[in-house]
C-alpha cells in the first residue's frame, strides 16, 4: 500500500515537471493522454468492472466535446465551466441511455451501442441542429491562456488543467470502485442473478454504471475539445469508439492502471504504427487487438500483476 | 402515388440487399450464437476484389463469379483462423476479435484502393427494361440476383445433404458429431456460404452508392435492423424483414424526415426492436432458465 | 478377438476424475448393459467410448485403438450412441433426423431400405416423416433416436437409459425390438441403465458400476439369481 502512494507521488512530480523539459507539442500530445486516459476509465467502469458492452461511447465523447464547444461558442461560456456542465450532460444522458440497455445483454447490447457509434456523425450533421453543432463544418473555439498571468505557455497551462482534472477524476474513480460499489459492479457482471438475490438492486447499478461512465468520457470530450480548439461531425465517427474498445482492452479490464496503459497506447501506437506502413495504422491496430485477447487477455495492468506477484512468490 | 410507388420499389431494390446481408448474419448467428460485427467490411472488400478484376479488363459475370468464389474462401479461412480460436471466450473477447477483423480489412482495403470514390459498373442495360419506368434497370436487376441468390440458398439447405447436415450442426453440434458431421468444417462452410453473400450483395449495391471503403457502415446498420425485426435466428425473417426494412427507409426518407437522418432511423429501429420484441417477429422467443 | 475391449479407463470432466480405471470386454453379437445407481459413471463411460471427454488407458474396437480419436471418426468406424436425453434434432423432421443418422454412409440404395425397414419396425415414425421431431412424444422420440442410429448400420450401438421417461409397457415394446435388431442384424449393445430389472432380461452380460469403479460383472441370468445384487440393485 506505501509502495502505490510512493509510485503515485513519484509519478505525479514527473508529471508535473514535464511540461517544462519537453516541447510544446510534446506537451500537447501528453494532454491527449490524459484525456484519453478519462474516457478510458469512463469505458472500463461500465465494461470492465460492470461487463456492459459499449461500442458506442464515442457518442458521448463527442457530446461532452459539443457542449464545451457550443457553450464556448454560443454562450460565451468560460472554458473552465464547461467541464462540470459536460458532466452533468453526459452523466443524465448516459443514465437515460442505460435505462432501456438494461433489457439488453452483451452482444445485443454491443450492438445497440454500435448503432450508436455509427448514426452519431449523421446526427452531428443534421442540418436543423445545424445552428447549434455548425453542421459539417463543425466549431472553431480559442485557446485558453493562463490565469493570473502566471509564467505558463497556452499548452502548459492545458496539460496543468487536464492534469488536475484527470487526477480528481481518477481519486473520484478509485474511491468509488474499491468499496461496495466496485465489489457490486463486478458481481452484477459476473453473476447477476446471485447479485440480486443477494439484495443488490442490479437495475439500479447498471443505469448508475452508464451514466457515471459517460459523464467521464464526456468530461474527457469536453478537455479533448478545449485541447484542440475544434470540434467536427466527421472527427466522431465510430473509430472513436472503437478505440478506446482497443484501449481498455489493451491497457486491461477492471483496471484503474489500465487506463492509462491503454491511453498510452492509443496516443502513440498510431503514430509508430505510421512509420511501419503509412498507409494502414489502423490494421496495425487490429492485429494489436488479435494479439491481446489471445496472448494477454487481462492487458498490460494484468501482465503486470502478474509478473509483480511472481516475483513477490519467489524468494 | 407515382412517387410512392417509385420509392416503395425503390425500397425493394435496396431492401434486396439488405435482405442478402441479414441472412448473412442470420446464418452465422444460428450456427454460432455470434453476430458478425465485420459482415459489411468482407462484403466491401470482396466488391473490391471484383473492381479489381474488372478493371484489369476481365468481363463482368466471370468476374462476378471468381469473386464470389473467392469470398467463399475468405469466409473460411476468416472461421478457421480467426474465429476457431476465440469460439468459447467470453463475449467481450468475441467482440473485440470481430471488431479487429472490421478495421483490419477496412484499412487494408484504404491501404490497397485508396479512400477515393470508386464507380462500380452495373451488369445490367442502361435503357428501362421491359418499359418499366418505375426502377431502373439496375435496380430491377438487383433484385432478381437478390432473390436467385435467396432461393439458391434456401434449395442448398432444404434439398441437399450438405445443407441438411449445416442445419444439423447449428441447431444441435453435439447430436451433429454423433452421426458423423465434422461440426467445425460445417461453422466454416457456413462462414463461406456467408461471405459469398455478403460479396454479392456488395457488387449489387456499389453502383449505387458507389465503391469506397466506409461504404457498408450504414448499410451494415440497416441490415442489423433487418434481422432483429425478422429474428435473428430466422432466415425467412431476415429476408422479409430485410424488404420491409429497404421500403421503409425509403418511405420515410421521402415523405417523413429526409434523406438525412437515416442511420438515426436504423439506429432508432434497432433499440425499438431490442426493448419490444427481441425476438423479431418470426424468431423463436428464448427462455432463459435462471 | 472381442469387438470392444476397455483397459485402465479413466476418464474426467475438467480437473475431476469420473471414472478410475474401468476395465470390460464386450463380444461381437452380444448384448450388455452397464448398471449401477445415478453418479456411478455409466453415462461417463459411454461418452467415452465416444471421444467426448478426456481419457487415459486404452479402448480398442475390432482390433482398432480408439481412445484418443475424435467423436466424428469413431462414428464412422461404426459404433452409434444413442445420447441420454436422445439428442434429436427438435427442428428438423422426423425424416431429416434419420437420413442424419446415415450421413457418413456412401451406399444410396441400401439407406433407402434401411428407412424403410426402420419404418417397418416403429410404424408409428413413418406416419410423422415429415412432422417436426419437437412435437412427438417421449415414447416416439427414443424410436426415433434408436432409428436414427440404426441407419449408421452401426456394428455397435451405444444406448444410454432407453427406457428413461417411457412407460413400462412402451418400454418392453422397445427392449423386444432391440432384441430382434440384435439377432437380425448382428448389431451388437451396450445398453446403460438404471431401470435393471428390464436391462437384465435384455442383456447377456452385465456389468456394475460405483462411483467410476466396475463392482461386479458376469451373465445376466448370474447377476439376476445374485441376492446380494438383487437387494441393493433391483430392490426386492
Amino acid at each position: 500500500m506505501k509502495r502505490n502512494v510512493l509510485l503515485i507521488a513519484i509519478l505525479l512530480i514527473i508529471a508535473c515537471a514535464l511540461p517544462f523539459v519537453v516541447s510544446n507539442y510534446r506537451t500537447f500530445q501528453l494532454t491527449l493522454v490524459m484525456v484519453y486516459a478519462t474516457a478510458l476509465l469512463g469505458l472500463n467502469i461500465l465494461t470492465g468492472y460492470n461487463g456492459q458492452i459499449s461500442l458506442g461511447h464515442g457518442a458521448f465523447y463527442a457530446l461532452g466535446a459539443y457542449c464545451a464547444a457550443i457553450l464556448m461558442d454560443q454562450a460565451g461560456a468560460p472554458y473552465w465551466a464547461t467541464v462540470p456542465v459536460a458532466a452533468a450532460v453526459c452523466l443524465v444522458a448516459g443514465f437515460l441511455f442505460g435505462l432501456p440497455a438494461l433489457r439488453l445483454e452483451g452482444l445485443y447490447l454491443a450492438l445497440a451501442t454500435f448503432a450508436l457509434g455509427v448514426a452519431m456523425p449523421q446526427l452531428l450533421k443534421y442540418d436543423h441542429l445545424a445552428k447549434w453543432t455548425g453542421g459539417v463544418q463543425g466549431i472553431v473555439i480559442a485557446k485558453p491562456e493562463a490565469p493570473f498571468g502566471l509564467p505558463l505557455n497556452a499548452d502548459q497551462w492545458l496539460y496543468f488543467f487536464t492534469l488536475a482534472i484527470t487526477v480528481a477524476m481518477f481519486v473520484l474513480a478509485w474511491n468509488l470502485l474499491r468499496g461496495r460499489i466496485g465489489r457490486a459492479l463486478v458481481a452484477i457482471r459476473d453473476q447477476h442473478i446471485a447479485a440480486e438475490a443477494m439484495g443488490i438492486d442490479s437495475a439500479l447499478y447498471k443505469s448508475a454504471a452508464f451514466g457515471v461512465s459517460a459523464m467521464y468520457t464526456g468530461v474527457a470530450g469536453a478537455l479533448s475539445a478545449i485541447a484542440i480548439q475544434y470540434v467536427a461531425p466527421d472527427s466522431f465517427n465510430i473509430f472513436v469508439s472503437i478505440v478506446f474498445l482497443v484501449g481498455i482492452v489493451v491497457g486491461g479490464l477492471a483496471s484503474i492502471s489500465g487506463a492509462l496503459y491503454g491511453a498510452l497506447f492509443i496516443q502513440f501506437v498510431p503514430n509508430l504504427a505510421d512509420e511501419i506502413s503509412k498507409a494502414a495504422p489502423w490494421a496495425i491496430f487490429g492485429v494489436f487487438m488479435i494479439g491481446f485477447v489471445y496472448l494477454m487477455p487481462t492487458g498490460v495492468a494484468g501482465a503486470i500483476r502478474l509478473l509483480l506477484a511472481k516475483r513477490r512468490s519467489s524468494p | 402515388m407515382d412517387v410512392v410507388l417509385h420509392q416503395v420499389l425503390a425500397g425493394l431494390a435496396t431492401g434486396g440487399i439488405y435482405a442478402s446481408l441479414a441472412l448473412a448474419l442470420v446464418m452465422i448467428y444460428q450456427a454460432t450464437h455470434l453476430v458478425n460485427f465485420a459482415q459489411g467490411e468482407i462484403a466491401m472488400f470482396t466488391t473490391y476484389i471484383a473492381w479489381s478484376l474488372v478493371n484489369a479488363g476481365v468481363p463482368y459475370w466471370p468476374a462476378f463469379g471468381i469473386t464470389v468464389a473467392v469470398a467463399f474462401a475468405l469466409g473460411i479461412l476468416i472461421e478457421r483462423v480467426v474465429i476457431r480460436p476465440v469460439e468459447n471466450a467470453p463475449v467481450l473477447a468475441v467482440v473485440v476479435v470481430f471488431i479487429a477483423l472490421l478495421v483490419i480489412l477496412n484499412s487494408v482495403a484504404g491501404w490497397i484502393y485508396t479512400y477515393t470514390i470508386k464507380s462500380f459498373p452495373s451488369p445490367f442495360p442502361k435503357e428501362p427494361l421491359f418499359g418499366i419506368r418505375y426502377m431502373s434497370p439496375h435496380e430491377l436487376g438487383a433484385i432478381g440476383v437478390t432473390l436467385l441468390v435467396l432461393a439458391a440458398l434456401y434449395a442448398f439447405f432444404r434439398f441437399t445433404p450438405l445443407g441438411l447436415a449445416m442445419r444439423a450442426a447449428a441447431q444441435n453440434p453435439q447430436s451433429s458429431r454423433l452421426v458423423g458431421i465434422r461440426v467445425g468444417w460445417m461453422l466454416a462452410l457456413g462462414w463461406g456460404l456467408a461471405a459469398a453473400v455478403g460479396a454479392v450483395a456488395g457488387m449489387m449495391v456499389a453502383p449505387i452508392v458507389y465503391l469506397d471503403p466506409n461504404m457498408m457502415g450504414g448499410i451494415l446498420l440497416y441490415a442489423f435492423a433487418a434481422a432483429l425485426v425478422g429474428g435473428i435466428d430466422s432466415p425467412m425473417g431476415a429476408v422479409i424483414g430485410g424488404f420491409a426494412v429497404g421500403v421503409l427507409e425509403n418511405l420515410l426518407g421521402a415523405f417523413v424526415i429526409g434523406n438525412e437522418l437515416k442511420l438515426t432511423v436504423a439506429l432508432a429501429l434497432i433499440i425499438g426492436v431490442l426493448l419490444v420484441r427481441p425476438s423479431g417477429f418470426f424468431g423463436k422467443v428464448h427462455v432463459t432458465r435462471v | 478377438m472381442a469387438l470392444l475391449e476397455v483397459s485402465r479407463l479413466h476418464a474426467r470432466y475438467g480437473h475431476t476424475r469420473v471414472l478410475h480405471g474401468i476395465d470390460f470386454r464386450m463380444e461381437e453379437g452380444s448384448i450388455t448393459a452397464l448398471l449401477g445407481a445415478n453418479g456411478a459413471g455409466k453415462t461417463t463411460t459411454l461418452r467415452a467410448l465416444c471421444g467426448m471427454l478426456k481419457t487415459e488407458g486404452e479402448v480398442r474396437f475390432a482390433g482398432e485403438s480408439i481412445a484418443r480419436r475424435m467423436t466424428e471418426d469413431i462414428v464412422r468406424l461404426g459404433i452409434a450412441h444413442v445420447p441420454d436425453g436422445r439428442g434429436t434434432f427438435l427442428n428438423l423432421t422426423t425424416e431429416e433426423n434419420l437420413r442424419l443418422g446415415a450421413y457418413v454412409r456412401r451406399d444410396k440404395n441400401a439407406v433407402e431400405s434401411d428407412l424403410e425397414r426402420m419404418f417397418g419396425y416403429f410404424p408409428r415414425l413413418k406416419e410423422r416423416r415429415r412432422q417436426q421431431a419437437g412435437t412427438l412424444s417421449g415414447g416416439e422420440q427414443q424410436m426415433l433416436a434408436v432409428s436414427r442410429a440404426l441407419m449408421l448400420s452401426p456394428k455397435l450401438m451405444l444406448l444410454d437409459e432407453p427406457s428413461f421417461g417411457l412407460a413400462p409397457l412402451l418400454v418392453r415394446e422397445l427392449f423386444h425390438i432391440l432384441r430382434r435388431i440384435n439377432e437380425a442384424e448382428r448389431v451388437s449393445m451396450l445398453l446403460v441403465e438404471q431401470n435393471a430389472a428390464m436391462a437384465l432380461d435384455l442383456a447377456d452380460h452385465a456389468y456394475l458400476m460405483e462411483t467410476g469403479r466396475i463392482v461386479l460383472a458376469g451373465k445376466s441370468c448370474e447377476l439376476k439369481s445374485d441376492d446380494a445384487v438383487r437387494r441393493s440393485y433391483l430392490g426386492y
